[in-house]
Formats: structure tokens, sequence, C-alpha cells
């Protein structure tokens, strides 16, 4: 059986969900082989074999950290050459996506991005879905030339714990002089929140111009629900929250299983970032909010009454 | 310094974007196009970076698009805008192109134009959604990328970027020549004033045709994308749900809602 190779999301380490769910997508596939860049990977090949990686191509050198994009790419060409494998599949993350469009020039093989499905097509062929047209299209796509390079959605998959055998192999590949040309000379950590990554949450509580600027009630209620906080255009545009928890067109695209939004209308544009949600719940002072469209559960009213009510609630729920 | 900020034509998102039954392509002449928002703020980067260079007079900014004839109104706004010239390639052959081919198309038109200092991108397009035409554009130019720039200088020939990314702020830095794309963080775009469109109108636009570029027309197009829409549907409107109107127990009943459903 052909391998699949993924290109594994981790930070120092510490693999992410993402991660996961693409192992579990690459199995549909075939092998599945994690290639692990950077550092960490004591802490990371545990988890990378509890979840079904059959082969795991190392690379800690500092040729590729350090830099941008483009010593990854040369990476998994170097990989798609030698192993001929049935596909590689990366996160829909900005920075995967970038690899992935070189590595696609590189191999001279067909891209997809933001897949939120994937699964094996007639023929060794690997048949896509992706959400376009701020969700209001389906689109079944596959990949017609070279090997099949697919970023996958977060929450496209739920991970599957399997034992694969891990099998290392460290990879002495040298990386060219112009693939070092975007260098990262300053990393200011961002400080964590200790709520989930927005992209990867289950659930998602956002707020907008209805919140004035006062986000705690939205933050109180998320807390109470193990949620990310998100924020539209209007509030980060106003400074109110961080451009990091933008959901929208210019922000996250996020596809949870429940999307919280509270003093949020609706705009187009942030219903290209959130319109895939499961279930969708609004909480807005208009009843004429586009946002109301959307949901499963609408509760017309100021946010700054009904969130506090309904964290109490739950908290009493929960015990 | 010489800059090339490469634009697009896109259908409005105001608008019903769909597909054409025929070839399952994006539907680019049913529904009103304009210039992708987002470009917008590469534009005005581009004209940011020209007007405070040293050797401002001889600084030029060029816009460039691939697409059908309506693609002619991005270029006209991005002249409006400030922009100092046009290329606008155009040729039947390239209806339906994907991508990679695109970024073909780009990289050889920017060959043309010759050798600019920097290549300015917006973070992506309004329609595909992609935002893979940068770095695809970057390997084919062999150059290096730095993208999603918050904020963005360039002096004694380095471009230096801020990016915020989901675990840090980052700074980054590439040597001139370089492709470069920015967010919509990054500046707020000028509105064309009177005199800017009356300026417009005499601004040279050049229509450049794939053999203009020397590309084979096969390289290009529906039949050589290297990816295939098999089908499309129109996901169905979501079932209307409950709207309630709180009346002193709106939270409570969210909350009843959300255990119904198991998220509590």
């Amino acid at each position: 059986m052909a391998e699949v190779l993924v290109l594994v999301d981790h930070n120092d380490g510490v693999v992410r969900k993402t991660a996961l769910e693409l192992l579990t997508i690459a199995r549909r596939l075939g092998e599945p082989s994690a290639v692990f860049i950077g550092p960490g990977y004591d802490t990371g090949k545990e988890t990378m074999a509890q979840y079904g990686a059959e082969k795991v191509y190392l690379m800690e050198s500092a040729d590729v950290t350090g830099y941008l994009v483009a010593p990854i790419a040369e990476v998994l060409a170097a990989l798609v050459a030698s192993k001929a494998p049935a596909a590689v599949l990366l996160s829909s993350s900005p920075g995967h996506k970038e690899i992935a469009a070189r590595l696609a020039i590189k191999t001279g093989s067909g891209l997809i991005t933001e897949a939120v499905d994937v699964q094996a097509g007639e023929g060794g062929t690997v048949r896509t879905t992706q959400s376009v047209f701020a969700g209001g299209y389906a689109v079944q796509a596959t990949v017609t030339k070279g090997t099949p390079i697919i970023a996958v959605k977060p929450n496209s998959a739920a991970p599957e714990a399997v034992t694969g055998a891990a099998v290392e192999e460290v990879l002495d590949i040298t990386i060219s002089e112009s693939a070092k040309g975007a260098k990262i000379t300053d990393s200011q950590p961002r400080a964590s929140s200790g709520r989930p990554e927005l992209t990867e949450a289950a659930i998602v509580v956002s707020g907008g111009r209805g919140t004035g600027g006062d986000f705690s009630k939205v933050e109180e209620f998320a807390d109470s629900l193990g949620a990310a906080v998100g924020a539209s255009r209007a509030a980060v545009d106003a400074g109110w929250y961080p451009h990091s928890n933008q959901v929208g067109q210019t922000g996250k695209q996020v596809s949870p299983q429940l999307y919280v939004a509270a003093g949020i209308s609706g705009a187009i544009q942030h219903r290209a970032g959130m319109q895939t949600s499961k279930t969708i719940v609004a909480i807005n002072k208009d009843e004429e909010a586009p946002i109301f469209e959307l949901v499963d559960f609408g509760v017309v009213g100021d946010l700054f009454t009904v969130l506090p009510q309904a964290t109490k609630a739950i908290n009493v729920t929960k015990g | 310094m010489n800059i090339v900020v490469c634009v697009k034509y896109v259908p409005d998102a105001q608008s019903d974007r769909t597909f054409n039954e025929s070839d399952n392509t994006t539907d680019r002449l049913g529904v009103d196009g304009l210039l992708s928002e987002l470009d917008e703020y590469a534009i005005e980067a581009g004209l940011k970076l020209a007007e405070n260079a040293a050797g401002a007079e001889e600084s030029t900014v060029t816009v460039l698009t691939v697409g059908p004839d309506k693609a002619a109104d991005a270029i006209k706004k991005s002249l409006q805008m400030g922009a100092h010239a046009g290329v606008h390639v155009n040729d039947e052959a390239i209806h339906g192109s994907d991508a990679v081919a695109t970024s073909l198309i780009l990289a050889e038109a920017i060959k043309k134009i010759g050798n600019p200092d920097l290549i300015l991108t917006g973070m992506a397009s309004t329609d595909g959604t992609m935002g893979v035409v940068p770095a695809m554009l970057a390997e084919r130019l062999g150059l290096p990328q730095v993208t999603l720039a918050a904020q963005l200088t360039v002096e004694d020939g380095t471009a230096t970027i801020r990016r915020d990314g989901d675990l840090a702020s980052e700074t980054i830095t590439a040597s001139l020549p370089a492709v470069v794309s920015v967010t919509d963080q990054i500046n707020e775009p000028r509105y064309p004033s009177f005199k800017g469109i009356m300026a417009a109108k005499k601004k040279p636009v050049q229509t450049w045709t794939l053999t203009d570029l020397g590309i084979d027309a096969e390289l290009v197009g529906l039949a050589a994308a290297w990816t295939k829409v098999e089908s499309f549907a129109k996901r169905p409107p979501r079932a209307h749900g409950q709207v309630v109107t709180d009346e002193g127990d709106g939270g409570t009943k969210l909350a009843e809602f959300l255990s119904a459903q198991k998220f509590v």
C-alpha cells in the first residue's frame, strides 16, 4: 500500500489536533507517514505512533527552522520524489498552504486547499469536498496531475487512536541557499489565554459590535462551555480584541460543533468564517440582524443580560 | 523603486455568486464584479512605498491583472487610486485557469514588465480564497516570499514585515526582489480623488495575450488545470431555527437549548 505523507503541525513537539486528524484521514488513502520538522521530536513521537503513523520522517536541522516555508517545501519535494506517495496532506493554515503551493509547483502536482472532507476515489484518486462562496456551495474536486496535495481544514475528521509502527527515518536533505531567502529575525510569543485554539475548538463564542468593547460577559460564557473566544472584524478594527481572534474572511475560518455569535449582525464577510459550523446560536438586540437567518437557536435581547443568565444556569447544571 | 501589484477582478461577494453549469467554473460574467477588496491594501502599500522612496519621482507602481475584458475595471480603479501604469493579460484560452496556471501567467508577465524590486499582492482573493498564488509566484520566479504582512518597511534593499501568527508575532526579512503579501491590517486604502479619476484616463494600460508572453495556450485554461471540479451543489439554506425574544428568561432558555443539544 502506498504511503501518504502528513506534514505534522506541532509546537516544539506538542502535536496539534489538526495533525491527528490528518493521520486519521491518511489511513483512508494508504499508510500514514508523518513528516516531523523542527525541534521537539521526543515530545511528539509517542502521539504520532498512537494515531497510526507507520513511518516518521525526521528533520530537526536548523536549516529548516528560522526560515519561512521554502525549506520545508524542499524537504517535502525530496520525499515526494523518493517515496512516490499516494498523496501529501497538510493543514489549511496559512503557513502550510504556502508550503503546499511551492510543493505543487516543484513537483508539477495539483493542489486543493480548504478541504472539509477527503475520501479515496475510483482508481487511486483522491476526492475532496470544499465549502466555497462563504459556505453557499459544496464542491467536489479531484487532483488530475502529479501527486495530490491536499490542505485540510481543522475539524474535518475525528482523530482515531490506532497504534502505528512509527519507524523513524532521519532525513539528510541539503537545503538550497535560495530557500533561505526569508528569515525570521524576531518572534514574540503570544500570551496564552488558556482557552482552546480558535480553529481547533469544538465550541467558539464570538463577540461583535454589540459588546461595545466589553468582552467580559462573552469570555465568562465561553469559559462555562470550555470554548474559544472569537471576535468580528468590527470588534477587532475597534481595537477591542486581538486580530488573531478574528473570525471571518480576513481572519480565521472556523467550523466548530457549536458557534455562538453575541452582538454580531452577520455580514457576508463574517459568515464566510463560520457558516459551516454544525450548530449556530446568536444573541442580538436587533431582530432583523441577518445572523438570525443562520441560527438553530436565537435570542433577541441584550447580551449583557442574556449571557450572564445563561452562564449561571450552565455553571449550576455542571455542578 | 519599481513595484508590481498583482490584482484580481472578482465576483462581488454581495451578489449571488455561482458556477457555470457547462464547465463547473466560477461564473465571472453573469454577476457584478469588482477589484478584490483585499487587493486595495496591496495597492495602498505600494503607493506609500513609492511615494516615500528615495527617488520617488522615478518610482513606479504597475498593476497587473489576468482576466476577461471586464477585469479592465480592476486596473481602472487601481490607476484612479494612484498606480502609474496597468498591464492586463487577456486571452480566451485563460478561462478556467487554476492557481497554478494563473501563477505561470503572472510570473511571465512580471518578467516582461522587467525586474521589479518588489511584487505585492493581497492576502487572498475574495472568490477562490486559496491564498497560494504569492507562494507559487515566488517559487516560479525563484524569489523569497514574505507573506501576510501587517506592517511592511523597505530599506537598503531589504523588506521587513511583521506578521501576527497564532502563537507569536514575528519579524521576517527578505532581500529584494521579493514577493510580499499584505493583510487588511496594514493600512487604510485611499479612495480615488476626483483628480485621480481624471488622471487615470491618461495613464498607460497595455493588454497582452498569451502569445505576447510566449506562453503555450495548452499550459493554461480549464483543460490544463491540475485539479478538476467534479460537481458543485448549492447548500440548502439552513433550516430556520427557533428565535425567542428575551422576556427576562432568554439566558435560561439559551442554557436549556445548549443542555438539550448536549453542549453542557
